[in-house]
């Protein structure tokens, strides 16, 4: 055993914050600055980013799912408002059913309570669903309804609120009917495990990522707001929520590290089991950060000019993304033997 | 980046296995009761003899010289064999090794490592427990040796220790943290009066309290330089506070295990409540396990550890607190005479908070020494 990051996963982690630190969001003003997300977009797309789960030489995937956590976890700590985590799921199923590559921008889209890939009905109908990540996406796979092993393409409709500002959601348009575009797949046994998989282990790293840049912003804070004559932060009791944070930060770092690793290195099944119990433990850690952050800033926390909110805004949905701490739970309980059939939540 | 065993590990991991299917001493496997404790010293001498104790201490103390993630394949392997575990011994071996004298290194750290010398801890007093520089024992020169007078609490293994690791005052005139030195005191002499504590969960072998009235020690045997005891103390506290060295996590998985089996024979009888707490227990079980995993792989780049222990003790609290939480909920309050041992379970777990430097010190720490948060 031996989990330390390689030098070339560290190399890759530390180009990834230095764009996310050049082109991301310092503060809520950057969010409307649409010459500074292009930059960010046209940096990302130039990196290869987005196609590290598409094949390599030997049909596997060319980076593993650390290399991706990495790259997720780090956009998020700069609130790095481009596409990435839908575009990288896209890729994963693409590979996985063995079809042609994908075309310009393609992203992925799930159920409206983002618990899976949406499904696509009988007709050229719209599938129900929101497609995620819908930032400069011109595409979304669904699955094909009454066959889960299938995929089709989905054009992406209108732009609908997010509950994360950076990162918008779309209606999921008209099915192309391409028969090029129809012809990938099928799935095999265990691909939708070990892209469910994937999805939990990159939002884990989203969620990281999130709550590093959280318990920062209010460290930082803490540091230089003045009350009763001195730093906020050197009162006892913020000092310990800020304590908390980072405890809550280091120990979803280590869950999150472990199931990015499960994703291709386990059996599906124990892949998923890890990716779940990872989730479960970021997610409730995540709003627990962020809402800490809030509240260091006291009054100024709850005013949509203070990055705080943004930064819980995005852990919002990335907890309720492929399932939150509720269907995680459930789902860790049911692994064990003791589901029941009753979720909890 | 590799979560699973190397060869090397794996062959080990499987010799390991085969000595414990037959050397298993079938005691209580967990640390929540007086018989684990009286047995406590063979089992270590078993494994010591075996080649499975002291993995990663050197060779010239009686070592075997290895990484730590050794250690935390035997803390698994005993767990997953419902065998004792083993020893935790690292905080008087590193506090030895980082600031003894070669003599006293020589003279003392063989029989820890061994099994043939049992040791307690005379830190914490009644008046100095998370302020421990406050500390009021004293240790006064007299010819070759010191003479010493105070009250020690909190001393593990009292009652069975041949020797005690004791921090008292050597300079009373010296600022607080300065005036003291730490000392190998034996254990077997009059002057040493030692009181068993009884815990809320009823066991009385894990604690005691040690009254000194003249005991002796030699001046060859305080260890490190005279004043020099807050520093030593330091390296062994920070030992103390990190689960990769205490083994603890295997042990939190096994109680998950057994509550797990427990709920397995009829989980539609499961309210949410022990559902939820069962959950959290597993989950938290299984983010400490990678967390170890992940600091006892920052130490092949010899990572000395500093403030960051402070982070995990708070981690591994929390874990054993939400393990204690499910064993309630799952195995109940021992109501009308039931069997208690998940009772017995639940009321320990209420020690890792306090025991090792309180959470409120560890969260002070983080703030301050991680964060760089100012001092008011």
């Amino acid at each position: 055993m031996d989990v330390r990051l390689s030098a070339e996963q560290e190399a890759l982690r530390d180009s990834v914050a230095q764009v996310a630190g050049r082109l991301g969001c310092p503060t809520t003003r950057d969010l409307d600055d649409g010459e500074r997300r292009a930059k960010l977009d046209a940096a990302v797309e130039a990196s290869g980013w987005r196609e590290l789960r598409a094949p390599g030489d030997d049909g596997g995937p060319l980076a593993s799912g650390v290399e991706v956590a990495l790259v997720a976890e780090e956009l998020a700590r700069g609130l790095a408002d481009a596409a990435f985590v839908g575009p990288t799921l896209a890729a994963d199923l693409r590979r996985r059913a063995g079809g042609s590559t994908a075309s310009g921008r393609e992203t992925v889209a799930l159920t409206a309570d983002l618990t899976g890939l949406a499904v696509h009905g009988a007709g050229s109908g719209p599938a129900a669903g929101v497609v995620v990540d819908a930032s400069a996406a011109d595409a979304a796979l669904v699955l094909v309804a009454g066959d889960d092993r299938r995929l089709a393409v989905a054009e992406v409709g209108g732009m609908l609120d997010s509950v994360d500002l950076t990162r918008p959601q779309a209606t999921i348009g008209p099915i192309r009917s391409s028969p090029d575009e129809r012809r990938a797949g099928p799935l095999v046994d265990g691909d939708l495990i070990r892209w469910t998989a994937l999805g939990l282990s990159l939002s884990c790293a989203d969620l990281v990522g999130t709550m590093r840049g959280a318990a920062e912003l209010a460290t930082a804070y803490a540091k230089e707001r003045r009350q009763y004559g001195a730093a906020i932060g050197s009162f006892q009791a913020v000092q310990h929520l800020l304590a908390d944070a980072i405890v809550a930060t280091e120990g979803s770092r280590s869950a999150a590290r472990h199931a990015a690793w499960a994703v291709d290195a386990l059996e599906p099944g124990d892949a998923l089991v890890a990716a779940t119990s990872a989730k479960a433990y970021c997610a409730r850690a995540a709003r627990s950060v962020c809402e800490m952050a809030i509240q260091v800033h006291g009054g100024i926390g709850n005013t949509w000019d203070c990055l705080a909110h943004v930064y819980l805004r995005r852990a919002l949905l990335s907890i309720d993304l492929l399932g939150g701490i509720g269907p995680s739970l459930a789902r860790v309980l049911d692994a064990a033997g003791v589901g029941g059939g009753r979720g909890l939540r | 980046m590799d979560f699973a065993d190397s060869p090397d590990e794996a062959a080990f991991r499987r010799r390991l296995r085969a000595w414990l299917s037959a050397h298993n001493p079938g005691l209580p496997p967990s640390s929540t009761s007086d018989e684990y404790w009286a047995g406590q010293a063979e089992w270590h001498r078993a494994l010591y003899d075996a080649g499975f104790f002291g993995l990663s201490w050197p060779p010239e103390i009686g070592g075997h010289g290895l990484p730590s993630v050794y250690e935390a394949i035997v803390d698994e392997e005993l767990a997953t064999a419902a065998a004792p575990p083993r020893p935790s011994l690292g905080y008087l071996v590193q506090g030895i090794l980082r600031h003894g004298s070669e003599d006293i290194q020589r003279r003392f750290l063989p029989g820890i490592v061994n099994g043939q010398e049992r040791w307690c801890q005379g830190f914490s007093e009644p008046d100095a427990g998370s302020d421990l520089a406050a500390l009021r024992t004293r240790a006064e020169r007299d010819g070759e040796d010191f003479v010493l007078v105070g009250h020690k609490v909190w001393t593990s293994y009292s009652d069975e220790a041949d020797w005690c690791l004791l921090l008292a005052r050597t300079d009373p005139d010296a600022e607080r943290h300065r005036g003291l030195s730490a000392f190998a005191v034996s254990m077997h002499q009059p002057g040493i009066e030692q009181r068993p504590l009884r815990m809320i969960n009823g066991i009385t072998k894990e604690f005691g309290e040690l009254l000194l009235d003249g005991a002796r020690v030699p001046a060859s045997d305080m260890i490190g330089p005279p004043g020099g005891g807050w520093r030593l103390a330091m390296t062994v506290v920070s030992h103390e506070r990190e689960p990769g060295e205490l083994g603890y996590v295997a042990r939190y998985g096994e109680v998950v295990g057994e509550l797990l089996e427990r709920a397995r024979q009829d989980p539609l009888r499961l309210d949410d409540e022990q559902r939820r707490d069962l959950a959290w227990a597993m989950v938290e079980t299984d983010m400490l396990r990678h967390h170890v995993s992940r600091r006892l792989s920052e130490r092949l780049d010899g990572i000395s550890h500093g403030p960051e222990g402070s982070i995990d003790k708070l981690l591994m609290t929390a874990v054993e607190q939400q393990v204690g939480h499910a064993a309630l909920a799952l195995g109940g309050a021992g109501h009308g005479g039931s069997d208690d041992t998940w009772l017995k379970a639940y009321l320990y777990s209420r020690a890792q908070s306090v025991m090792g430097g309180t959470s409120e010190i560890q969260r002070n720490l983080v703030a301050t020494r991680i964060l760089g948060l100012p001092t008011s």
